[in-house]
Parts: C-alpha cells; structure tokens; sequence
C-alpha cells in the first residue's frame, strides 16, 4: 500500500493543526485549574463532543469493526443498552455529585465521601491504568501503521507520542479536548463516505442482509443472526456473541457500561470542564446523541467487510513485498502473508477481511475446524478497498486522530489525578499553585514516557499485557457497586466502601479463575485457579458474568461492613450523597437546555434504535 | 479561542484540497477502481469545505 502525495498533504495538515492548538492554548494555561480542568469553562456542546471522542479511541473504532463483522448487529448492544442508559444515569444523577461537590477528580469525589484510603486505592490503581492503556493505544497504532503503510514502528510510535506530548504539556486539558472536538469530526467526515459507498456497493441495507443471512448460516446460525439484535439473545447458542439476554442486560448493560461511563475519570473529566451545573449535565446527554448513531458509522463498515468478497488483488502484502523486499521484520502478521504467497490466502479469504496468520505464514484453524479471521482489519481493510488516494489519506487521518485522542485523553486524565491525588495528597501537600502546576507539566511527560515503554513491552511481551489487562479489569468490575451507595446510601462508610473494592476485585479474580470460556486453553483466559467450575459459552459471556460476580459481591461487602462501623455526620455528607443535596432546577430555561427532557428525548429514540434493529 | 476557528479553518483547508484534487482527477481510473465510479473526494471535500466555511462563519458572527 502506497500513500499518494496529497494523503501526505492531508496528514502534516493534520498535525499542523493539532500542534497549533496546543501553542495557542498555551497561554490560556496559566494556573493548575485552567490546566487540569480547562479552568471550568468550556460550553457544554464542546465537552459533550470530547466525552464520547475521549472514549472513541482507535481501540474502540477498530474493535466495533472487529465486532461488527463477528457480531453483527448485536455489537450495537455496546451502545444501545451499555452506553446510553450509563450516560444519561451519569448526567441526571450523578452529575451534581460530581461538579457540585467541586471535587477535581473522580478519586477525589471518593476522598470527600468516604476516606482516604479508598481515594488511594482508586487513584494509584487509576494512574497504572491510564499509562498502561495509552501504552497499548502507541502499541496499536505503530503495529497498524507498519502493516499498512510499511511505516517503522519505532518512528510511528515516538513521533505520535512526541506530538500528543506537546499539545498535552503545553494546553492540558483544553487543548486534548479541542482536538477531540477535531477528531470527532475527523471520523465523521470519513467514515460517513465510507459506509454509503460501501452500503451502495453490497444494495443497501435489504443488500446487506440478504449477503449476511447466507454469513450467518454458514456460521451455524439462523439467517437473520447478524442483522437482528435481540431475536437471538434467548440463548448462548443462537447468537455469534455466544451470550444470553440476563447476562447481557446485566454484565454488559449494568455492571460494565455503567462501571465505565459513570466512575471513569477520563469522561468524567471532560465534564467536569464544563462551564456550569448545568452545562455539567447535559455534558453526558449531548454526547449521547451522536453516540447512539455511532453504530452506523463503526459497525456497519465492519458488517460490510465481511459481506463483500475477496477483491481480486487482494490487500496490502503483494503491494508491500514489491515496495520494500528488503525488510525482514514483520511482527503482525505480513512476513507471514508474504510469505504465504497470494493463491493461498486467496483460498481461504472470502470476504474483505483476510485470514489470521500464524508465525509461519499458515492460515490459523480454530478449535471448529474454521479459519479465523483478522478482524482487526475490518475497517482498515474497507478503508483501503473504498478509497482512492485523497479520501484515504483522510480516512487514515481520522484513525490516526482517534489513536492520538485516545492517548491524549489517558495523559491528562493522568497527570491530572497523579497531581491532586497522589502528589498533593501524600508527597508534597500545601504547596503553591504554580508548583502544582509544574508538577502536571512534568506529569505529563513522565506519563509519556512509560507510555512509550509499556507499548515497547507490548510489542515483545504481548501475554504481560493480556495479564495487565486482566487485572485491571478485576480492579474496575465492582467500582460501580461502590458509587452507586456511596451517592444514593448515607449510611455507607470509608471501611464499608474499602472492604467492599477489595472483595469485590477479589471475587471477579476468584470467578475468572475458576470459570473457562468453550475452546480456550486454561490461563490469562481463566482456569488458572487449578479447577474450572464452569465453562461459559464465550468470552464475552464469561466476562459479562465476571463482572456480575464483582458488582454484587462488592454491593453486599459494602452493606454489610458499612451496618458494623460508624457512620459520617450528615452535616459533613451535604452535596456528596443524594438524599442530603438538593437536586438543581433549571426550570426556567427552554426545554432543549434542562438535562431531564432531553433525557427523555435520548432513551426515547434508543428504545425506537432498538425496536427497529429487533 | 473560539474552538470553531481552528476546526472551520481546518475542514475548509482539507474540502478545498480534496474538492481540487478530485476535479483534477475526474478521468482518472482511481475512482472505478476503488469508489464504484464515484468521485469520492470531489463530493466529499465540497461537503467538508460546506461545513468548515459553515464554522467559521459562525465563529465569526459571535465575535
């Protein structure tokens, strides 16, 4: 794959632009407010768009892909039953707590209501993630980058962080949150000529279920398997997914979507940013508007890919082997296709997506006998087949711009609760304001930097990170349970809230270790425990239910130690815990602007999203 | 700084180079080969350049 001068153009255009807003920022950076929470001043239909884009990183465009193909529709449970309902939630109840409480981080919010060492425990645990994750994201993007460009991965990895480091240290948050507003509509403008071309090509959407009805049934499924979202959901065997609808209402709906979209720092950050109360609210509920059409945007290109088949010259390897013979490394899988020799991979790639590849080039086999596919390069693979030079440059413009947001988003939320919550808590408290704000600069080339060698250690050491991952998301499973009493029960307390994270992580480890997903073999997959107790359908079933375990187990510890120890005066609980904080009016501003109707109006059109896509 | 101005700026920038790059490519064999015959980037790039002057426009009627 060769890149045309003008997808260059396109590109540096790119950069030029990211890298001015983080100079002309620079000098509206001034004190640590300012810096780590845009000094509480930005209008709410800017946050709402940074909410989601802070979210939609490239492990997100790339993954619904993925999931789109493999899933189908019913990857759009992700948005219509996770996202939206814990999005609304946020705004209407939780907000207040949040931005009435003027605490300046999530972690910070757990410190006012229950104690210390819950705030420590969840802002150390916080801060590992989000190096972790923006390692992972540079990890991504340079393993992509390589496949289909022939870029070294190396250079694409120092020079994405280089350029999100700058923007980052020298605007903070207001300058990661204009470029999301940018990347925002970076993806729009490439992904919306992406699906309509490609819907024209497979007839539109009639076009597109008959094509997937003869996918699904070669899978082993009823026709409409990958076009019906719920239909399917009444047992693990009749959907792609392998979940049933209890486990999905509950683990992916409940505990999961919630987890995330209510106690992340990273989103919820971006709402704290915001100008006012209200502007706080509706920051979620704004978001939620685009987020509910995002499935056509990053499913649909993945349910195409799979729909339409093998071009006749197929992918980017022929065109990389007669660009550049003389390179040898290929870690993800091009050698191997290379090597492989292109009758054979045209065998077995039937549709857009080609075939995953073991280390010597042979088509990988699954457990079923099937071959399995790289979903992975749904979108990149439809962005290649669909766009001549121009749009693609654009089109990778937009992927790169998700990747940098993402890492971008992770560095400030990062700085900022290494700052307030770790460095002025337990290094150095009662310092200047200026010296806090040095300490985010420094922040945030320090996080940069093991950034960079976690994605260096992603790339030799891929199980590391499939462990790290793990673990994290033991850590994240019960977080939910603790907010959810800590807002809404004011009898609950610091030990009672404490006591409940860790048991909670405790059980979402016990549950993995002892259940298995069908045909994974025991370790980072689960069993690891000695003896498997119960062997679920598919990961994502396990998953889903590793998080109810976590939540309920969390919920119940929280309860229970909270009845036996000494509860918080309610003079010191007032603006932290529901019953004690009057919830704000905003009667006198015109519908569209007051956070319940546009509520209503948001879980209105996704039940009419979900009755449609049945 | 009014997030409009840099984002109008921007999306007229990449409209009117997309827009100029697919007119001057009209004939060219690109768009049979990868967008079933249609001009991707000229409609693409107008639509871009639409809503980037649409931007700025704004930007500078609030000021």
């Amino acid at each position: 794959m060769q890149l045309q001068w003008i997808d260059y153009v396109i590109i540096v255009i790119y950069f030029a632009f990211v890298l001015g807003i983080g100079f002309v920022l620079k000098r509206f950076a001034q004190t640590s407010t300012d810096f780590f929470l845009s000094g509480r001043s930005i209008p709410a239909w800017i946050t709402g768009l940074a909410f989601i884009s802070a979210n939609l990183g490239a492990q997100e465009v790339i993954g619904m892909g993925a999931s789109g193909a493999k899933y189908g529709v019913a990857t759009s449970h992700f948005y219509w039953i996770g996202a939206i309902p814990a999005m609304v939630f946020v705004g209407i109840f939780m907000m207040p707590f949040y931005y009435g409480s003027r605490a300046r981080s999530v972690p910070e919010y757990l410190k006012l209501r229950f104690d210390e060492k819950t705030r420590g425990l969840n802002a150390i645990s916080f801060a590992a993630m989000t190096v972790f994750s923006s390692g992972v994201s540079m990890y991504a993007m340079g393993k992509l980058l390589q496949l289909l460009l022939g870029w070294d991965f190396t250079l694409s990895v120092l020079l994405s962080a280089g350029i999100v480091l700058i923007y980052t240290y020298l605007g903070g948050l207001t300058s990661a949150i204009y470029n999301e507003v940018l990347q925002f509509f970076l993806i729009v403008a490439g992904f919306v000529p992406l699906v309509l071309v490609g819907l024209y090509d497979v007839g539109w959407w009639p076009g597109l279920s008959a094509r997937l009805a003869r996918e699904a049934v070669a899978r082993g499924f009823d026709p409409g398997a990958l076009t019906q979202s719920w239909q399917h959901m009444g047992s693990p065997a009749n959907n792609p997914m392998g979940v049933e609808w209890f486990g999905l209402v509950m683990g992916l709906g409940f505990v999961l979507s919630f987890g995330y979209w209510c106690t992340d720092f990273l989103v919820v950050q971006r709402a704290m940013a915001a100008d006012s109360m209200n502007a706080a609210r509706r920051t979620p509920l704004i978001a939620a508007l685009p987020k509910m059409v995002f499935p056509f945007l990053v499913i649909l290109p993945g349910m195409i890919a799979i729909a339409v088949p093998a071009p006749s010259s197929i992918g980017f390897a022929q065109h990389r082997v007669e660009a550049r013979p003389e390179s040898s490394e290929r870690p993800y899988a091009l050698t191997a296709t290379a090597q492989l020799g292109a009758p054979a991979v045209r065998d077995v790639q039937h549709s857009l997506i080609p075939p995953k590849l073991d280390a010597n080039g042979k088509p990988v086999i699954d457990t079923e006998g099937r071959v399995a596919l790289d979903y992975d390069l749904a979108i990149p693979m439809m962005l290649m087949h669909y766009f001549p030079a121009g749009m693609l440059g654009l089109g990778l413009c937009a992927l790169m711009a998700s990747f940098m947001s993402g890492m971008a988003g992770n560095t400030t939320a990062f700085n900022t609760v290494w700052t307030y919550d770790i460095y002025q808590s337990y290094i150095k408290p009662g310092a200047s304001d200026a010296h806090y704000l040095a300490v985010g600069r420094g922040a945030t080339v320090v996080g940069i930097l093991i950034s960079i060698a976690a994605a260096f250690v992603a790339r030799q050491f891929n199980n590391i990170m499939d462990l790290l991952q793990l673990v994290f998301a033991f850590v994240n499973a019960p977080l939910f349970a603790t907010f959810m009493l800590g807002m809404f029960w004011k009898r609950a307390t610091g030990h009672g809230a404490f006591s409940g994270l860790l048991t909670g992580t405790l059980a979402a480890a016990l549950h993995h270790g002892l259940t298995l997903p069908a045909g994974a073999a025991v370790g980072v997959k689960g069993g690891f425990l000695g003896q498997v107790l119960h062997t679920y359908p598919s990961e994502m079933a396990q998953n889903f239910w590793t998080a109810i375990f976590a939540w309920t187990t969390c919920f119940l510890v929280t309860i229970l130690v909270s009845l036996f120890t000494e509860p918080r005066r309610d003079e010191e609980l007032k603006g932290l815990v529901y019953a004690l904080t009057p919830i704000p009016k905003d009667r006198n501003l015109p519908w569209y602007k007051q956070p319940a109707p546009l509520a209503i109006v948001v879980l209105a059109m996704t039940v009419v999203l979900n009755v449609i896509f049945w | 700084m009014d997030i409009r101005l840099p984002l109008g700026l921007m999306f007229a920038i990449h409209g009117a180079l997309l827009a100029g790059f697919g007119a001057a490519t009209a004939s060219s064999t690109i768009y049979r080969e990868h967008s079933l015959g249609i001009n991707v980037n000229l409609w693409s790039g107008l639509g871009m350049l639409v809503f980037g002057a649409t931007m700025l426009w704004l930007a500078r009627r609030a000021r």
